[in-house]
């Protein structure tokens, strides 16, 4: 298998990790989600730093957002698919 | 994994019985006012180590019990094989001298009250000389990986590390545990939006409940009466947010990736406090800031430290060598004088976690036998005191 440019931790996942340094908007990415290794291609609509996430589905304002197959937080703007998700759309649900 | 049988190391079996993988001969001042005079010693006497700090004047209650237990714990911390203790009054220096005793090995205290500096200087001289050619020929030995105790915290964490340096520990951990070695994590703050999970590992209800206590009573002592407005401007950190974590949450489940898939803790230690339940991983109640964690860690006993860092943290400790593992490409290669093992061949996925564990493992006793770590070499040497609250 080719590198990936994304990973995601779990199935139920609605971000995955940008890994690859300066991944330009438009490409069509690969992400293998590591608990079972299966892939899909999603394109980015945006560049995204690596270490950076990316939306893996449509995201309403007020959606819990899920990684590592937990709750993360809340979006606090909508986020389309292959989005940049970061800390101007997502936000503890604490302190 | 077969390779990982029957590990050895070498290293020097202390009077008590522990094993250290260094040895120094430690310089320590029981308080700010006797950094100088540790460290015009550390100064006459090549080979010996002064460990400079800001505290140990007009502390009370758990604040200075902390302050003594973190002092004697790190004199008798098996990487050191003898201590010359000073400090401006007699009573706590002995005090200090007496809990390190308790361990066998050599130790002395000079109180500088009513005899100075220079005085003090010339006769702790005296002593650390003898100590250190003493200390010289004290000869490492074989010994089985279960004498090993390894903490763990990692730093400047991103979005890379609960993928692929944090797995990297907790593989290990999952490896190393039930041979017999003890583990330590801590990072009582960074454990908030994991605690259901963590609570989870503990090896007992009991335990469980004991460790929930400590991580509650930081939310509501020390969080909710001192915090601003939220913790968002330093947890997660601007490191952390630069490298990609959004959310306290997001940072914590990365952060308990550290332990692993199968071992529980099974206790939940006070800050420096040393493991009294046998081998086995432990939890214990720490700042998640990476030199005073280290710190006390050190104080409890663990002799190896391994530090998954994201972004590049440069952190080390006078008397631990701290092993640092980074997955982020971009660190490993702007920052590769800090980082000991490269695992961003997991985000390429052309290395697996069970193989980053194994590469830690031979990193582990590579280090134990006398391989110097990055921060070893570079210098780092950080030895910071936990403060509960201002002194009188």
């Amino acid at each position: 298998m080719s590198a990936p440019h994304v990973l995601v931790h779990e199935k139920k996942d609605t971000v995955g990790v940008v890994v690859v340094e300066g991944l330009k908007g438009g490409t069509d990415m690969l992400c293998v989600v590591t608990v079972d290794n299966s892939s899909f291609n999603l394109p980015a609509k945006m560049d995204v730093p690596i270490g950076h996430k990316v939306a893996l589905t449509d995201i309403k304002a007020g959606d819990t957002v899920w990684k590592y197959g937990q709750d993360i937080g809340k979006a606090i703007a909508a986020v389309a698919k292959g989005e940049h998700v970061h800390v101007h759309n997502v936000k503890t649900k604490r302190w | 994994m077969a390779g990982n049988q029957n590990l050895k190391f070498k290293g020097w079996r202390r009077e008590n019985g522990r094993v250290g993988v260094r040895n120094h001969v430690v310089i320590l001042p029981l308080d700010d006012l006797s950094n100088a005079a540790c460290e015009a010693v550390a100064n006459n006497v090549k080979g010996t180590l002064a460990l400079p700090h800001a505290y140990g004047r007009l502390q009370f209650g758990e604040d200075l019990e902390l302050h003594f237990r973190t002092l004697i714990g790190t004199g008798s911390n098996p990487n050191v094989a003898a201590v010359v203790v000073i400090g401006i009054e007699d009573q706590w220096t002995n005090r200090v001298v007496e809990g390190i005793a308790k361990t066998g090995k050599p130790v002395t205290g000079f109180g500088i009250e009513g005899t100075g500096d220079i005085m003090t200087i010339a006769k702790a001289s005296r002593v650390a000389k003898d100590y250190v050619q003493w200390a010289s020929e004290q000869q490492r030995e074989e010994c089985d990986i279960s004498d090993l105790w390894v903490s763990t915290k990692c730093g400047e964490s991103d979005t890379t590390t609960g993928l692929s340096s944090c797995p990297t520990v907790g593989n290990m951990y999952d490896k190393l545990i039930p041979q017999g070695i003890y583990g330590v994590f801590g990072e009582t703050s960074e454990i908030t939006g994991a605690e259901h999970l963590c609570k989870a590992r503990a090896a007992s209800p009991e335990v469980g409940e004991k460790w929930y206590k400590i991580w509650k009573a930081y939310q509501d002592d020390v969080i909710e009466a001192h915090k601003t407005d939220d913790l968002s401007d330093s947890q997660p950190t601007k490191g952390n947010i630069a490298g990609g974590l959004t959310t306290i949450e997001e940072k914590a489940l990365g952060n308990l990736e550290k332990i692993g898939r199968e071992c529980k803790f099974i206790d939940a230690l006070i800050p420096a406090e040393a493991p009294a339940k046998g081998p086995g991983l432990y939890y214990m109640d720490t700042s998640s800031a990476a030199a005073e964690c280290i710190t006390l860690m050190a104080a409890a006993g663990y002799v190896v430290h391994t530090f998954p860092t994201g972004q590049g943290n440069v952190i080390g400790n006078p008397i631990v060598p701290v092993i640092k593992i980074s997955g982020n490409p971009r660190t490993v290669r702007t920052m590769s004088e800090h980082i000991d093992l490269d695992v961003s061949g997991i985000l390429r996925r052309d290395l697996t976690i069970p193989q980053a564990g194994d590469a830690l493992i031979d990193m582990i006793t590579r280090t134990a036998n006398g391989r110097l770590t990055a921060a070893e070499a570079l210098g780092h040497r950080e030895f910071v005191m936990t403060k509960l609250y201002r002194s009188a």
